[in-house]
């Protein structure tokens, strides 16, 4: 019976997230964040879940669903089995197309015609920078002591987390580098420096 | 066809590392160049829609060229091609990554990966920022969604609801788009 609320949550809680996750995978990771952190998993976790979601093939949207419905269940005091972990993360991957799904069907059969609509451009002139500050609120959201630790707590992984940070946002905007080239040497550093 | 859809479909979902937008090309040679199910025109302004829509974008872009094709069965195979490899990959890590997750090797460069992927996220923040046009004027709404967020711990679906009918009540009260 939990486990059947569970579920039902994870459909809920991803559904809602493809119904309202304007900008792509990276503009839904805050609605992803506020979500399910800290209620099925911690921040920690969950940057693991969007590292390892960068690193894969596929949309990165589809991965963090995907990980995020395994964890939920995988995570809970209860214990369930790998079987039931493996249904979460299917109920959370299908409950994030759906609406993908029945909203692409809408537009197809009917409002293409309508897409270039006064009314329509002036909800994107709304929508679109809001979608911008959606994406600056999942960095904000990451940059906690979990992922960066604290002067205090460790000055040494403090400093060395935020000169990856640096490096990381300069070699991938200024210098182009590929992101998951960005990701293997960051993990080097880690395990040269933070072992 | 339904086969060779869904054959497509799982091919760009294996062959894209990187998220929906590394997609793009890949769509634009197989379904355009190589199978021409859909001109350049249409698959240009397919792309436009698909980025206004919630949802992977992806999926997104995928779902319509299935329901060109094929309707709503065609719609789905394409949707369920995309996602299955990512689906069965990431699965795949999730049961065997948190075994190792406890490894101090493993956790060593985990603590470093984290800071990278949060600058990761950063760098399109301020690339969406441009393509977004955003200036002085209207500087203050990803600020100030952002913030809410952050600080205030308000749910971004607010932002969103709330941006969307700002846009419409400025259109339709205050600057009227001819």
């Amino acid at each position: 019976m939990d486990l059947f609320l569970l579920y039902l949550e994870l459909f809920g809680t991803f559904f809602l997230i493809g119904l309202f996750g304007f900008g792509g995978g990276y503009g839904m990771l805050s609605l992803i964040q506020t979500k399910v952190v800290p209620l099925w998993m911690t921040t920690a976790q969950f940057t693991d879940i969007v590292a390892i979601s960068q690193m894969t093939p596929g949309p990165v949207g589809i991965n963090t669903a995907t990980y995020c419905g395994y964890m939920a269940v995988h995570n809970n005091p209860a214990g369930y089995s790998e079987i039931w972990a493996i249904l979460g993360s299917c109920i959370a991957t299908f409950a994030l197309v759906l609406p993908s799904l029945i909203l692409m069907l809408i537009i197809a059969k009917m409002f293409i015609k309508y897409m270039k609509t006064p009314m329509v451009q002036s909800v994107f002139t709304g929508l679109r920078p809001a979608v911008v500050g959606l994406l600056a609120a999942a960095t904000l959201l990451l940059c906690n002591k979990e992922n960066f630790s604290t002067p205090d707590e460790d000055l040494w992984q403090f400093c060395i987390s935020v000169a990856l940070f640096i490096a990381t946002f300069i070699g991938t905007k200024v210098y182009k580098v590929n992101p998951i080239h960005m990701i293997a040497m960051a993990g080097f550093a880690g395990l040269l420096l933070l072992y | 066809m339904n086969y060779e859809l869904f054959k497509t479909f799982s091919k760009i979902g294996i062959f894209t590392l990187g998220g929906g937008y590394a997609m793009i090309p890949l769509i634009e040679e197989e379904v355009v160049n190589k199978k021409h199910w859909v001109s350049k025109e249409e698959f240009l302004d397919l792309i436009a829609i698909a980025q206004s829509c919630p949802g992977v974008f992806a999926i997104n872009i995928s779902i319509f060229i299935g329901y060109k094709l094929r309707k709503i069965p065609g719609a789905i195979v394409t949707a369920f091609g995309t996602a299955l490899p990512s689906f069965l990959i990431i699965l795949m890590i999730a049961m065997f990554f948190h075994r190792f997750e406890d490894n101090p090797v493993v956790a060593a460069i985990f603590r470093g990966i984290r800071p990278a992927v949060v600058a990761l996220i950063a760098v399109p923040t301020f690339n969406l920022a441009r393509s977004a046009k955003i200036s002085w004027t209207n500087c203050w709404i990803p600020i100030a969604g952002a913030l809410l967020i952050w600080l205030l711990g308000v749910s971004p679906i607010y932002i969103i609801l709330a941006a969307g009918v700002g846009g419409w009540a400025y259109g339709k009260y205050i600057k009227p788009t001819e």
